[in-house]
């Protein structure tokens, strides 16, 4: 069946394909059906559908002749709009961008083209990956899928429970609030995100599904549009975290493009089925229990050690006592980067451009007026204010020792013995868009990134893996942070998780109907 | 109408008008250094003899030098002068959005290398920054640089001069280098000030320049001048830079500053737009002489930058810029530290081929000019300021070799014709050695000619004179068409000298008197009669035996 299909995981859907169960352009037509479908949650920016049936006809030739490119050869995959895509607009949900076509492929966007994947659209985002809601784009907010779910709408009061018109719908987190969309909502298997300060684990998080932040220089930048060059990262969304797995062995390795990629050779892996949990030790950080973290979230966050414990793993309090500077440093050495990395965007080689003709120092600043929202004018101007030669080593270069210090909590808990620390993603779970939008986007940057930005300061890898639904019914997500370059470790514990954990899978009732008359078989969840 | 802003533009990168910018366009200078005095007094005049000095000035250069390298510092985009506008332009060098830097290693090696020339020490570990500014040709907003530690420090270049009038006598003076940090060159904007509106050009921005920064060590533009001099020979001999101002591979602004001997150094200008060596010297000499008037007519110097008007022969205060520019530096985040090694800290592992090794570098050095010139000078026999002059000139010390290897006559000779006749003509016409049409073999069969005393040195003058025209004639041939030949015939001159005493009874006398050096101007007739074809030994003898 079509829902069926489209609800199966990366690795399944491979095998269908390769078996000659479905059909490349079949696959593909049915995403897009659901694309349309669910266009209310406003999760891609750009559909590519003619570009997509014709790379799902290549593929299908490819099977035909027994030649497929790859494992994701037929995939349908969607992209943020903040990587650039050779003939495809990319406009970072910013009208500074809208109507720019980029010449060049980014890395891991070639990698998977390369691979017969095939690309469905560009996902939206906060302008510029500045936020953590996905609610500050150029073109709109992105609503959250578990909004429509059985499993949402059947624990809340029916006049509070959000409809496709309704106004009461929640939010998806960000800024890869659009990816996470995508693979929540099945329409697609695999989404590319970016991470600076959690804005991949973020939206996987409250969308239910793994969110995984590769190491800094594991996979290439090349092509994906900055927001802070030390810390971002190609993000990997998918439903589950051997399709994430993967994802990161098709995007690893060195690139020549990207000089802060590292030169030793990574090797694809697959995880294995049985994992042992008494070799390892898993950390739970004394500082993660911050105030305005959700009762419900600190229980699952607290079952779950117990469930390595009872498993057998090492399972013990640790201390990382700089992560509380980790905010406010992010805002400095962030706002540094970006005031930076805009200065580029002057209208005059891509990109909107001002009438005002005056002068060129009129026209760029009128383009960049016109061209950036609040949030990006705001944080350039405060970068720029941390850059002046008399604020430099006050904020910048104070911001970076703290970024150390940081960094070395990290390193000297895991030389301690410590494998994996285990951590809420975020303080609670989706809220209302009408709530969320209560407070200004630093005040929820800062809310949100809270348990995540640390590990981007460090450049370790994370994953966010859906835990459990709350008593609202809305996912749960937890943290693993593992060792540099250690994502096969990282990968291992949070699948055991994933495994004993049973998260259940998003009913879309009523939505995904047309395509799907199979009854709705709720699977036991660990922690519901 | 309106022409568009980037011509010749690949297709994703747009056209557009943009208004007003000033812009400084390259034109094409003759090189060549003026005279500028030593020191000045109150009056400017010189006073190199006169010890009541007044005033000393203080001289600083900051010289961007293009390297010579197949593609850009970051970019593999071609580097090429001339190009037509913005088709020497990649993602990276259009700054669009998304795209790394990927530092050459070609450029690297060059910085090392001109480090290493001059007496630099290399850093094993140097850094890249930004340096934020808003121009219309600096596509990303900032440059690349290398602010914080740059890949070469605390070097020295030794320069030369004549020392007063005597063309003999050289000294050897010497400048600090502070710095040698690689950066990236900016587009050029051009102003179209009929249609007001500014053209972009990116086809240089991105192109790998080496910012040598040097110390206030110099005291006037003849010294800046000769030190600029010394340094495009340096980077040509390494093939860092092909170092031409005309081209604008080789950009000056100097720092001046006046003061009281014994007193501290005085407020400093920086002087821009400088396009030549010649200029070089006239900007600064202007500007110390500006700067010392102002100071006797009670005025003060402000910290400012001006720029040499060379039509006006003066310095002009540039338009000043709202505030003080910051330019906001911070670490280039897309690049790692740039780390070299030598052959002690090269690790085991690594190949040769991966990184770049400074004593590799060190090894392959090529003769620098001032070895080169010394070599001139003991294998030839020389004098040392030849040496210099051939060297001062594009090709002419591989030509003059060339013309030594090939003919009977003996260098200290050949360096005359060379300097004297062959240079000479190349200034005349105003064309390089490569452009000449007399080659070095046609000059050597020609001095052969003269070594073996087929033609004289005035009838080589005139065969010289007819090679010029570009007939390709060999001089032998032109020597026959001409008829230069000596006349060896004994007879025939002796009657021609017969003649000229004739019709110079007057000087005749003269020497029968005992005046011998009235035998000079005798022999001048007789040349002049035979049109230079007679030898002046052979005629001395035979006007001494008609007159004995």
């Amino acid at each position: 069946m079509a829902g069926k299909m489209l609800r199966a995981s990366l690795r399944e859907i491979s095998a269908a394909l390769k078996k000659g169960h479905v059909s490349s352009t079949e696959l593909c037509q049915k995403c897009l059906s659901l694309i349309k479908t669910t266009k209310f949650l406003n999760a891609y920016i750009t559909v590519t559908e003619d570009i997509a049936l014709k790379q799902a006809q290549a593929s299908e030739e490819r099977y035909r002749q027994g030649q497929p490119l790859g494992d994701l050869d037929g995939v349908p995959v969607a992209v943020k709009d903040n990587f650039s895509t050779a003939g495809i607009e990319t406009t970072c949900a910013s009208k500074m961008l809208k109507g720019y076509i980029p010449p060049y492929n980014a890395t891991v966007v070639q990698k998977l083209l390369d691979q017969g994947a095939v690309l469905l659209g560009k996902t939206n985002l906060d302008e510029f990956a500045m936020g953590s809601g996905s609610t500050d784009g150029a073109f709109g907010p992105v609503r959250n899928p578990w909004s429509y779910s059985r499993q949402y709408k059947g624990k809340c009061a029916p006049t509070s429970c959000a409809q496709p018109e309704d106004a009461s719908w929640l939010i998806t987190g960000g800024s890869s609030g659009g990816s996470a969309a995508a693979v929540s909502s099945f329409t697609c298997f695999a989404a590319l995100g970016s991470d600076t300060g959690g804005s991949t684990r973020n939206p996987a998080s409250l969308c239910g599904v793994v969110g995984l932040k590769p190491t800094y220089g594991l996979i290439s930048r090349y092509g994906l549009i900055p927001l802070v060059n030390s810390m971002d990262v190609p993000g990997i969304l998918t439903r589950c975290v051997d399709d994430a797995a993967a994802m990161l062995g098709v995007l690893g390795g060195h690139d020549p493009k990207d000089s802060t990629t590292v030169q030793d050779p990574f090797c694809p892996f697959q995880l294995p089925n049985l994992i042992d949990m008494k070799n390892f030790c898993i950390g739970v950080p004394k500082e993660y229990s911050a105030a305005g973290l959700s009762s419900e979230i600190l229980a699952v966050w607290s079952r779950a050690a117990d469930l390595f414990e009872k498993a057998g793993a090492k399972v013990m309090e640790v201390s990382l006592p700089h992560t509380a500077y980790s905010i406010v440093c992010y805002h400095v050495l962030c706002a540094a980067d970006v005031a930076s990395n805009m200065a580029r965007f002057d209208g005059l080689e891509y990109g909107h451009r001002s009438s005002a003709d005056q002068s060129t120092e009129a026209l760029i600043a009128a383009t960049r007026r016109e061209g950036f929202n609040d949030v990006v004018r705001g944080r350039i101007l405060s970068g720029n204010y941390f850059l002046l030669k008399q604020n430099y080593d006050n904020y910048f270069i104070k911001a970076q020792k703290v970024r150390r210090l940081i960094a070395t909590d990290f390193a000297k808990l895991f030389r301690s013995g410590v494998d994996i620390l285990l951590t809420p993603t975020t303080l609670n779970q989706a809220m209302s868009y009408h709530e969320f939008i209560k407070e200004d986007n630093r005040t929820r940057s800062a809310q949100d990134d809270i348990f995540t930005q640390a590990a981007n300061m460090a450049g370790l890898p994370a994953v966010s893996v859906p835990s459990a639904l709350s008593g609202k019914g809305l996912p749960i997500g937890l943290q693993f942070i593992g060792r540099a370059f250690h994502e096969l470790q990282l990968l291992m514990v949070a699948r055991w998780f994933e495994k004993q954990v049973q998260f259940p899978v998003l009913d879309l009732e009523g939505i995904m109907d047309p395509l799907d008359t199979v009854s709705h078989q709720e699977k036991s969840a660990f922690f519901s | 109408m309106a022409a568009p802003m980037m011509r010749r533009y690949p297709t994703w990168l747009r056209a557009g008008k943009v208004s007003f910018e000033n812009v400084t366009v390259l034109r094409d200078w003759k090189r060549a250094v003026s005279a500028s005095v030593l020191c000045w007094n109150s009056k400017g005049i010189t006073t190199k003899e006169n010890r009541d000095v007044s005033w000393a000035a203080v001289v600083g250069l900051e010289i961007h030098a293009q390297i010579s390298s197949n593609s850009k510092l970051f970019s593999c985009s071609q580097v090429q002068f001339a190009a037509p506008p913005n088709s020497l332009v990649s993602f990276l060098d259009a700054s669009l959005p998304g795209t790394l830097p990927v530092l050459n290693r070609r450029c690297v090696e060059a910085a090392v290398s001109t480090g290493l020339a001059l007496n630099c020490t290399i850093n094993k570990k140097s850094l890249f920054d930004r340096k934020h500014y808003f121009y219309a040709d600096l596509p990303a907003g900032y440059q690349i640089t290398q602010h914080r530690i740059p890949i070469a420090v605390n070097g020295c270049l030794s320069y030369f001069m004549q020392a007063g009038k005597n063309q003999n006598e050289i000294v050897t003076k010497t400048v600090r280098i502070k710095q040698i940090q690689l950066e990236q060159d900016s587009g050029k904007s051009l102003h179209d000030d009929f249609r007001n509106q500014t053209l972009i050009d990116l086809n240089r921005a991105g192109i790998g320049l080496m910012e040598l920064v040097m110390e206030p060590d110099m005291c006037c533009g003849e010294e800046a001048a000769a030190a600029v001099r010394e340094l495009q020979l340096i980077l040509r001999a390494l093939g860092s830079s092909q170092a031409n101002m005309a081209e604008g591979q080789l950009r000056v602004d100097a720092n001046v500053s006046v003061h009281r001997p014994g007193q501290l150094y005085g407020v400093r200008t920086e002087v821009k737009n400088i396009n030549s060596a010649r200029f070089l010297a006239k900007a600064i000499d202007y500007e110390i002489h500006r700067q010392i008037e102002e100071l006797e007519n009670g005025g003060t110097i402000l910290n400012e930058t001006r720029a040499f008007d060379f039509k006006l022969g003066c310095t002009v205060a540039m338009r000043d810029k709202e505030g003080k520019q910051d330019y906001r530096f911070m670490p280039e985040p897309n690049l790692p530290p740039l780390i070299l090694y030598d052959a002690k800290s090269l690790p085991t592992h690594i190949s040769g081929q991966q990184v770049v090794n400074i004593d590799w570098i060190r090894e392959r050095l090529p003769d620098l000019p001032s070895a080169k010139r010394a070599k001139l000078v003991e294998r030839y026999g020389i004098q040392p300021q030849h040496s210099f002059t051939l060297e001062n000139e594009d090709g002419l010390m591989d030509f003059f070799e060339s013309v030594v290897n090939a003919t009977e006559m003996k260098p200290q000779k050949v360096i005359g014709w060379v300097i004297n006749n062959f240079l000479s003509y190349l200034k005349l016409y105003n064309i390089t050695v490569k452009e000449s049409l007399v080659t070095p073999l046609l000059l050597a069969e020609l001095l052969d000619l003269v070594a073996s005393r087929t033609i004289s040195s005035s009838a080589a003058k005139q065969v010289l004179e007819e090679m010029w025209k570009g007939e390709k004639k060999t001089p032998a041939l032109i020597v026959k068409e001409k008829k230069l030949n000596l006349l060896q015939d004994w007879n025939e001159l002796e009657s021609i000298c017969w003649t000229v005493m004739r019709d110079h009874q007057k000087e005749v006398a003269e020497i029968k008197k005992g005046n011998h050096k009235v035998l000079n101007t005798i022999i001048g007739h007789v040349q002049r009669t035979t049109r230079g074809r007679s030898d002046p030994v052979t005629v001395k003898q035979i006007l001494e035996k008609l007159l004995s």
